[in-house]
């Protein structure tokens, strides 16, 4: 069953675009959202919470159109856009005081476990707390309300290696029972590697792919070999590349592997398939 | 069950899981209709996705190592001793296949690899 389904959606700026932004979300799966700063991640979640209007396009969760049923279906959903940072002053039990009316199915079971699983101290002030805390305090509002769509914006940014891979490990333990989807963008990319059902890889306002994660991965290859190896002919065939004093080493659909197989041929991981992808322009 | 999974290996990661258990099925260290744990769980357990999870049961299924009962789970297949035996040397037929095209691209013979094979068993 789908739990979320983005099409079509669209949102000129001035400076930027976001161009029939489309991608779809399996009820029980963790989908990664990757693409560099200024991409369109931020946006493009923003504009499926109708937090940003978007000029074309919708966003359907739980099967219903999110715009017609806004107010229902953000019960279910937890969502964080950065660190909290409202009331800076106040305790974070007060804050959590006023949050917590806002949803029907508030669980004070699970507020209680996620504070103690975080380390988070209520009586500390907001802007007392770290970046990393700060986080940490938001993903705990988000996952105390019962949600079954977690929409996060770089959840693990901030966070030190160790509470980073708490937090994954959470992610998991949070879609075992299959009910519940996590859609999580990122810029540190192992974070995908680790625990991502789905990549959808965002690119100057426009979806590059959207698919499983071992699809993704097996779409592309990395290829080294000679200078002299790199013919116009080869070159055609990369998606990018980069040259160095003893040859070269460039990125290149599995499917448009040279017969023949005289280059080095390598698995791909995400963060190269990023890093050569964005130096299309050659040379 | 064990599994050893690597994430620098350049083998895919559900040809990792389906080999090693595979393996453990021929080598009677799972014995049949022993059941095996649910998709998720194993994802979470491994930190892998569950989609590759899904992947190593599929092959292992589609190969004839494991059956599904719908809303019990997968379990090991009953197979015959002789079942067992020709689905070990279509492994390592598979596997055999492989290494000799790396020898003959060193230039090996099929007496120098039979040496070699006599010299390292």
């Amino acid at each position: 069953m789908e739990m979320l389904s983005v099409q079509n959606l669209s949102k000129r700026y001035e400076k930027f675009e976001l161009k029939n932004v489309s991608f779809a979300l399996e009820k029980g799966y963790i989908m990664g959202f990757i693409g560099r700063n200024g991409a369109g991640k931020t946006t493009t979640l923003k504009t499926m919470l109708n937090l940003v209007h978007a000029d074309s396009g919708k966003a359907v969760v739980f099967g219903k159109e999110f715009s017609d049923n806004e107010l229902a279906i953000k019960q279910q959903i937890g969502f964080m856009f950065g660190g909290a940072n409202f009331y800076p002053k106040k305790k974070l039990k007060t804050v959590t005081s006023v949050v917590r009316r806002f949803y029907n199915e508030w669980d004070d079971a699970a507020y209680e476990r996620y504070l103690k699983r975080f380390d988070l101290d209520e009586d500390k002030k907001v802007d007392e707390l770290s970046q990393g805390m700060k986080v940490k305090y938001d993903l705990t509002l988000a996952l105390s309300h019962n949600a079954k769509l977690l929409i996060l914006d770089e959840p693990t940014s901030g966070l030190d290696p160790v509470s980073r891979d708490d937090l994954l490990e959470l992610f998991q333990e949070l879609i075992e029972d299959g009910e519940r989807s996590i859609l999580f963008s990122t810029q540190i990319t192992s974070d995908l590697e680790k625990c991502a059902d789905f990549i959808t890889y965002i690119k100057d306002g426009k979806i590059v792919a959207s698919t499983n994660k071992d699809d993704f991965l097996g779409s592309y290859k990395i290829v080294k070999g000679t200078v002299e190896q790199l013919t116009e002919e080869t070159k055609h065939r990369l998606i990018g590349y980069k040259k160095n004093a003893f040859g070269f080493a460039g990125l290149i659909k599995t499917e448009n592997l040279p017969s023949g197989g005289c280059l080095d041929v390598f698995a791909a991981d995400i963060e190269s398939i990023m890093i050569y992808f964005e130096k299309e322009q050659k040379d | 069950m064990n599994i050893v999974i690597s994430n620098t290996s350049d083998k895919p990661i559900y040809q990792q899981m389906f080999e090693q258990i595979s393996a453990q099925i021929i080598k009677g260290e799972l014995t049949r209709d022993f059941c095996l744990p649910p998709i998720r769980t194993v994802a979470k357990e491994l930190r892998i996705s569950v989609i590759t999870v899904k992947k190593a049961w599929e092959e292992l299924e589609r190969q004839g190592f494991i059956y599904t009962m719908v809303g019990k789970g997968c379990f090991v297949a009953p197979l015959l001793p002789d079942e067992l035996g020709s689905k070990r040397n279509v492994l390592a037929y598979e596997k055999l296949k492989k290494d000799i095209e790396y020898y003959k691209v060193l230039g090996l013979s099929l007496s120098d690899i039979l040496d070699l094979i006599k010299r390292c068993y």
